[in-house]
């Protein structure tokens, strides 16, 4: 589904803070595959992301969705194929529109915008029942503005809008992070729904170790823009924590040291 | 004040609801302060009086001020979006520009219409009516038509996504909208309504000049906020109802302020300009004097500290 070739990144070229973001990275999706994503501030996660949603073009290397080179397409040109969800739900929803308008420009994601009516009477019907599928009580503020929900609710909206239309690839950073721990469970065991159990091929970024072992089957590890560590399948599914942290010594020959990765 | 006082004021008021529609437009649906706006407004008095002074339909030449208000709404969203100037710049950029380009197109600092027929004038021939009450005719139908047009357009996929690009423009592009595209179709949209405003007040006053476009901005601004706090509605329709309702309560004040015997004319740019500060500083005011909350009285509504936060 997803090829990614020989992949750099280098951001500040010729400056004196000139950093390597991403170098020689080498992936392959399976379709319907879920890979959760792990590795330390500035391992280089967000601009793998970014690169594959075009916010970023890469320096070299190729990315290709589904067979064809997606790599220098700019980001709104591949909306239609990738849907992502941010760390903070304060951008993955607008906050003045209301939640059906909100859906509604969802439902059209990827497509051409036109002058014709923006929500139908069939359309509000299927945003009622997606909604309850959120167990919010969400059905029955389809006019309510979404700045007058609360960030869970704005972040499972998001979710729901990420899905509205079947993206070929789903891109999710840290989208639990800036959550309480109850509702990023909450947001969590909705990811199982509308991605993980829906066969979507993903992407998900986690700071918490316990969550990358918790979901999907396969798990890879970036390091100082390097892909250090990729288990599938039966070799991840024994994985611990502690092993993990183990497994970064070995490959990276560091220290763990980063308070964020080892609290968890 | 006198009736006819009244009277004017409240057309003046309907045909520079245009203007404010468009500045509404951009400063709260597009969240961009354009600035354009001063030099689009006399863009298409310009236009209209030199065509109408040259012959032409005054119809046509007053449709004919959409097309260019709309190009100079597309060169600052041009400037904006593709060569990155941050919208102000851009905005100003335009401004400036057309101020040469309409002493160009009229060739002169003014044009008058004295002796030539404007769209009022041949509505009240045509049908009878007197010219104040054509006048008025007109105006409200303008008005109408564009408030009801711009209604219809924000609730289409397209003025959707043009209104989510304001709100949230990472969002948007994620979603697949080309924000940039947006941001100048609401520039062009917002510049063509300003500049047939312009078109339609110098036909009312009788006359273009190269300097009325002076403070545009700040008088659409004042006219947005005085609309928005005197009605308080939120839905989209009755948001542009109201600042239509802003640009007449600003005209009349204007009226009023005049009538204060030491108050000149030209004294109005202060008095807009002292007007929209307040208007901006006021909600940090109105903070600042706010009762401190009785906490006593929280606690036992909430029923005390302890079982806050269940």
């Amino acid at each position: 589904m997803l090829q990614i070739h020989n992949l750099y990144k280098v951001f500040h070229i010729g400056e004196i803070n000139e950093k390597m973001a991403l170098q020689k990275i080498n992936l392959l999706l399976k379709p319907g595959e879920f890979v959760t994503v792990i590795g330390g501030n500035g391992a280089g996660k967000s601009t793998l992301l970014n690169c594959i949603a075009g916010v970023h073009l890469p320096e070299k290397g190729t990315i290709l969705l589904d067979g064809k080179e997606i790599t220098h397409l700019p980001d709104y040109r591949r909306a239609g194929s990738i849907c992502r969800i941010f760390q903070d739900p304060m951008i993955g929803t607008a906050a003045s529109l209301t939640v059906e308008e909100n859906l509604a420009l969802a439902l059209r994601r990827g497509q051409r915008r036109r002058l014709t009516r923006a929500i139908t009477r069939s359309e509000r019907e299927l945003f009622r029942q997606k909604l309850a599928v959120l167990e919010l009580g969400l059905e029955g503020r389809l006019t309510t503005p979404v700045k007058l929900l609360s960030g869970g609710q704005r972040q499972a909206l998001a979710l729901l809008m990420a899905t509205l239309v079947r993206p070929k690839l789903a891109l999710l950073d840290e989208h639990t992070a800036s959550l309480d721990p109850k509702t990023a469970l909450r947001v969590l065991h909705l990811t199982r729904t509308l991605f993980e159990k829906e066969n979507i091929t993903t992407l998900m970024i986690t700071h918490n170790m316990e969550q990358a072992l918790e979901l999907g089957r396969r798990l890879i590890m970036l390091h100082e823009g390097s892909l250090i560590l990729d288990v599938n399948d039966g070799e991840r599914d024994g994985l611990t924590v502690p092993k993990l942290v183990e497994l970064f010594h070995a490959a990276s020959g560091e220290q763990l040291h980063n308070d964020r990765l080892l609290l968890h | 004040m006198s009736i006819t006082l009244i009277w004017s004021t409240l057309i003046l008021g309907l045909l520079y609801g245009l203007l404010v529609l468009g500045v509404f437009l951009t400063f709260r649906i597009l969240n961009y302060a354009d600035l354009s706006v001063d030099g689009s407004l006399p863009l298409g008095a310009a236009i209209t009086a030199t065509l109408i002074f040259n012959g032409m339909n005054p119809f046509l030449a007053t449709l004919l001020a959409i097309p260019l208000g709309a190009l100079a709404g597309l060169i600052t969203g041009i400037l904006h979006t593709r060569f990155s100037i941050t919208p102000l710049l851009s905005g100003i950029l335009t401004m400036i520009g057309l101020y040469s380009i309409n002493l160009r197109i009229m060739s002169r600092p003014n044009v008058t219409l004295l002796r030539h027929d404007t769209i009022f004038d041949l509505l009240a021939s045509a049908t009878g009516l007197s010219l104040r009450l054509s006048q008025s005719v007109v105006a409200l139908a303008v008005i109408v038509a564009a408030v009801v047009g711009l209604y219809l357009f924000l609730n289409t996929e397209l003025g959707q996504a043009l209104r989510g690009t304001g709100d949230n423009e990472v969002m948007l592009r994620s979603l697949g909208v080309n924000t940039d595209r947006m941001k100048i179709l609401g520039l062009a949209i917002s510049n063509a309504l300003v500049a047939l405003s312009g078109a339609m007040i110098a036909q009312y006053q009788g006359f273009a000049d190269i300097n009325m476009g002076i403070g545009m901005i700040i008088i659409g601004l004042a006219s947005v906020i005085i609309g928005e706090v005197a009605l308080g509605v939120r839905s989209i329709f009755g948001r542009l109802c109201a600042v239509v309702a802003g640009s007449i309560l600003y005209r009349l004040a204007i009226a009023l302020v005049l009538r204060i015997s030491f108050i000149d004319y030209t004294d109005l740019k202060l008095f807009t300009a002292l007007l929209v500060t307040i208007a901006l500083i006021s909600p940090e005011i109105s903070k600042k004097f706010r009762p401190a909350p009785n906490l006593a009285l929280l606690e036992h509504k909430t029923g005390g500290v302890e079982r806050a936060g269940n």
